[in-house]
């Protein structure tokens, strides 16, 4: 008789074993490639937020550096870095631009409502088609645009207050944007 | 020195649960009538020290002992009484005391019946669910000790329970959840015992049956009930966010589905035997992972306890271990052996397992869900959410699936279906279904194909059920309370599916600015905002908003919504919601404007119970089930076979065929 697959399920779970013992030991925060690195931005036209027949094209934003943020209400992870957005408004200059990812446009306003709305413009991206040009697989993910709308950098997960000192803060300075002096 | 006491007993209670562990595995190896009595006992034993524990601990909140850190942590003087007392689950280490004295209590109840199990089984019973126990106490003693003092630095008052956990739904709504997860624990201990005794049969899936029906209810209107708390005081108008810590409780739920309903088939015909073994193990490994997700804090929730990597290790090893080597028990005792059972395409064997593949396969989506974002962590450092859109893409067709599979089962025999039995159902009952669906898609404008599908599949379910129930009436069948626990359960379904189909797809929700004496229109009804009042709590100010709502001219009622602020500086949104059967009315306060006017939420949230109350209806079915006089019968029987097995002293093939389980 064979009796191999009743080792199956053994092997699943010690896959996932490997999956949480790596959860808990790694900590550490990246950034990951982007095929669209020193690439414009993708072409686009998107319906603003707040009033839908407004329609945004890529060449509207261009012009000064701006961080795109993906966000969805259905993402706790955005809930998360929500808080290190509305610092980064407060803060600096840079335009913040959100796009809004497979979501409900009543939900997101409400989101906006109640904890603030650090965004310069937000676009609306209800079926994910814009994502999909930007290789977006989930939410958040951050991109950086100098003023020719070139994608600089590209931030996949949250961003927290490490990545916005170390990594986004020094490339927006570099790009000309300015950014009060943080207190600590 | 109450809270002493109570560190104390958690500390026998350890002792105790490691002393039943031995003697429960020797006193099985040896068969030795004495070392088995006393682990009963050590059983009992570890019940009431747990319950001493436990105690203590509510008597440092009630007392306001706030030398203990964690009464001062969620707890102060003007906290009322109830919440004092509630406010013992509401942090981590609490809760954790909570889960240890419901592990001790299914103990000592499963005790009380040992009578009906073999003796030697039962002992490898408690010794599994007594180790178990002594994990859990360890890891409550060495990573999260409840009852650590802080002195001489006491304070004078404490900080505050979360606002958000100040509430009804939070007193019973752990305790539900938890004596559903830690009960999974008594048919993952059969399980074990089973495979220890290798005597995997019938009988042994009719012993599960009735704990893994009741751990299933219990677990049904835990999950309930937090949706419906996360409903109404979180203040968003939505009851189900696909977040880690609901989707936690969410996976030992599928598999205890799954498990309830592959059980039956063991039961009954004796096959499915291995597969049903991975089952119990699996519900009750989920249990444990979902506390792990929890409690060590590698995912972002809206809903975690306390963070610390500590705690997230020690579980992460106990898991290790506890899965690990029931898995391995697993492959090496599980057989493939083949019973002589046979069934046809239309028999209820063939239709449960369509059941568990489908459940299975919607609990690999939601594990998927929730643990990719770990492994993409993992591999890239990077935080990551995969929300709704994900999970809707499986649920939506894994549901209605699972809706024509149940609209068939009652008809459906075991082996063998004639198909001329199943004819009403599949014509004229699918076609009433059908037209109603079709019908409901015409009135309603803006309804989605998919929901008008939900609609159909749902009430084809309950004419299905109610046709069975009718038939049988007629003919003066016997309807057994476990006929009847499987037809409110299903019928339960039913209306959850058909409550979650409307109210995601017709509510409507606006956010508008309202000025005192301002009238608006929300779904059927007129919206008139009279103005705002101060009102003054127990510990905490708030601001009433009074609103007056008509329906049609014919019905008039009030709703005063509340923006609270707590004695702690916390502001907390306090709905008011008009429950009813068929809609929900939803106002809540948002920031005062100028001019006296508000920024105000209004809902309107079709059907918006039927999603609880059809879970309700699941557990209640589940429970009732339990209550079948056939296990009372076969009980007696057994005990009458116990004595005579007694008398002879020899240990072997009882119920070992799946032949004797008629019933």
């Amino acid at each position: 008789m064979n009796r191999s697959k009743f080792f199956v399920p053994l092997g699943v779970f010690g896959l996932v074993m490997i999956l949480g013992a790596l959860g808990l030991g790694l900590q550490d925060r990246g950034t990951l490639p982007s095929a669209l690195i020193d690439e414009p931005f993708p072409e686009f036209a998107a319906p603003e937020l707040a009033h839908p027949d407004r329609i945004v094209q890529s060449r509207d934003i261009v012009g000064k550096p701006a961080l795109v943020n993906v966000w969805a209400t259905w993402c706790p992870t955005c809930k998360a870095e929500h808080d290190q957005l509305m610092k980064i408004a407060e803060q600096s200059d840079v335009v913040l631009i959100g796009l809004n990812y497979k979501d409900e446009r009543d939900k997101a306003l409400r989101w906006l409502a109640d904890f603030g709305d650090p965004y310069d413009l937000v676009l609306m991206d209800l079926d994910g088609a814009i994502g999909v040009d930007l290789g977006v697989y989930g939410a958040p993910e951050t991109f950086l645009l100098d003023a020719q709308g070139r994608i600089v950098y590209k931030r996949v997960g949250n961003i927290n207050e490490a990545v916005w000192r170390d990594d986004i803060a020094p490339q927006l300075r570099a790009l000309g944007v300015r950014i009060q002096a943080v207190e600590t | 020195m109450v809270p002493e006491l109570g560190h104390l007993s958690l500390a026998f209670a350890g002792t105790l649960s490691l002393a039943a562990c031995l003697t429960g595995f020797v006193g099985a190896r040896l068969d030795h009538r004495q070392l088995q009595g006393s682990t009963v006992s050590l059983t009992v034993g570890q019940f009431v020290f747990a319950l001493l524990a436990f105690a203590s601990l509510v008597w440092s909140f009630v007392s306001d002992d706030f030398s203990v850190a964690y009464v001062a942590d969620h707890s102060n003087t003007i906290l009322p009484w109830h919440f004092k007392a509630s406010a013992a689950w509401g942090g981590h280490e609490g809760s954790f005391l909570l889960w240890i004295l419901f592990m001790s209590t299914w103990m000592v109840v499963l005790a009380s019946r040992r009578k009906h199990y073999p003796a030697s089984l039962f002992s490898n019973v408690m010794a599994v669910m007594s180790l178990l126990n002594l994990g859990f106490i360890c890891f409550a003693l060495f990573t999260s000790n409840p009852f650590e003092r802080l002195i001489p630095l006491t304070p004078a008052d404490g900080g505050d329970l979360n606002p958000q956990l100040q509430d009804f739904g939070f007193i019973v709504h752990p305790p539900l959840l938890y004596l559903g997860y830690v009960g999974l624990s008594v048919p993952f201990a059969f399980a074990i015992a089973a495979m220890l005794e290798k005597k995997v049969d019938a009988a042994w899936a009719r012993w599960s049956r009735t704990w893994a029906n009741m751990a299933w209810a219990f677990l049904t209107v835990g999950i309930a009930l937090g949706s419906w708390w996360a409903y109404y005081e979180l203040g968003w108008g939505g009851w189900w966010f696909w977040d880690p810590v609901e989707n936690a409780s969410f996976m030992p739920w599928l598999a205890a589905t799954a498990l309830i309903h592959s059980l039956a088939v063991t039961e009954k015909r004796g096959t499915f035997r291995s597969w049903t073994l991975l089952l119990a193990i699996t519900a009750f490994s989920l249990s444990l992972l979902g506390a792990f997700i929890v409690r060590s804090g590698v995912l972002t929730s809206v809903h975690a306890f306390a963070v610390d990597p500590e705690r997230g290790s020690y579980i992460l090893v106990f898991l290790a271990l506890v899965v690990g080597g029931s898995l391995t028990l697993y492959a090496m005792r599980a057989t493939n052996q083949w019973v002589d059972v046979t069934f046809s395409v239309l028999s209820r064997e063939f239709f449960i397992l369509i059941n568990n593949l489908i459940l299975v396969v919607a609990l690999a989506a939601v594990m998927w869900g929730t643990l990719a974002p770990i492994g993409y962590e993992a591999t890239t450092g990077e935080h990551y959410s995969i929300g709704k859109p994900f999970f809707d893409l499986f649920f939506v067709p894994l549901m209605m699936t699972l809706a024509v599979a149940l609209a068939l089962v009652p008809v459906l025999n075991w082996k063998k279906t004639r198909r001329h039995n199943l004819q009403p159902v599949a014509t004229w009952l699918a076609g009433a279904a059908f037209v109603i669906g079709l019908g409901s898609w015409f009135i309603v404008d803006a309804m989605m194909v998919s929901v008008a599908a939900a609609i159909a599949l749902a009430l084809w379910v309950i004419l299905g059920h109610l046709y069975d129930v009718a038939r049988r009436l007629n003919k003066k069948a016997s309807m057994p309370r476990a006929y009847i626990g499987m037809t409110v359960a299903h019928m339960g379904f039913a209306i959850s599916l058909m409550g979650v189909a409307v109210t995601a797809t017709l509510s409507t929700e606006e956010d508008v600015r309202m000025a005192p004496q301002e009238t608006r229109t929300l779904g059927y009804a007129e919206v008139t905002f009279l103005g705002v009042i101060p009102v003054e709590g127990p510990n905490y100010t708030a601001q009433e908003g009074i609103f007056v709502i008509s329906t049609d001219g014919t019905s008039t009622f009030e709703l005063r919504p509340q923006k609270r602020r707590y004695a702690s500086g916390n502001v907390m949104t306090e709905a008011s919601i008009n429950p009813g059967l068929l809609s929900d009315t939803y106002i809540s306060l948002g920031e005062p404007l100028e001019g006296g006017a508000w920024a105000v939420r209004l809902h309107f949230k079709p059907l918006v119970r039927w999603v609880w109350l059809g879970a309700l209806l699941m557990a209640l079915g589940g429970g009732f089930a339990t209550l079948d006089r056939r296990y009372r019968r076969l009980r007696e029987r057994e005990q009458v076979n116990n004595a005579a097995k007694d008398k002879s002293l020899e240990g072997s093939s009882l119920g070992s065929s799946g032949a004797e389980a008629t019933s």
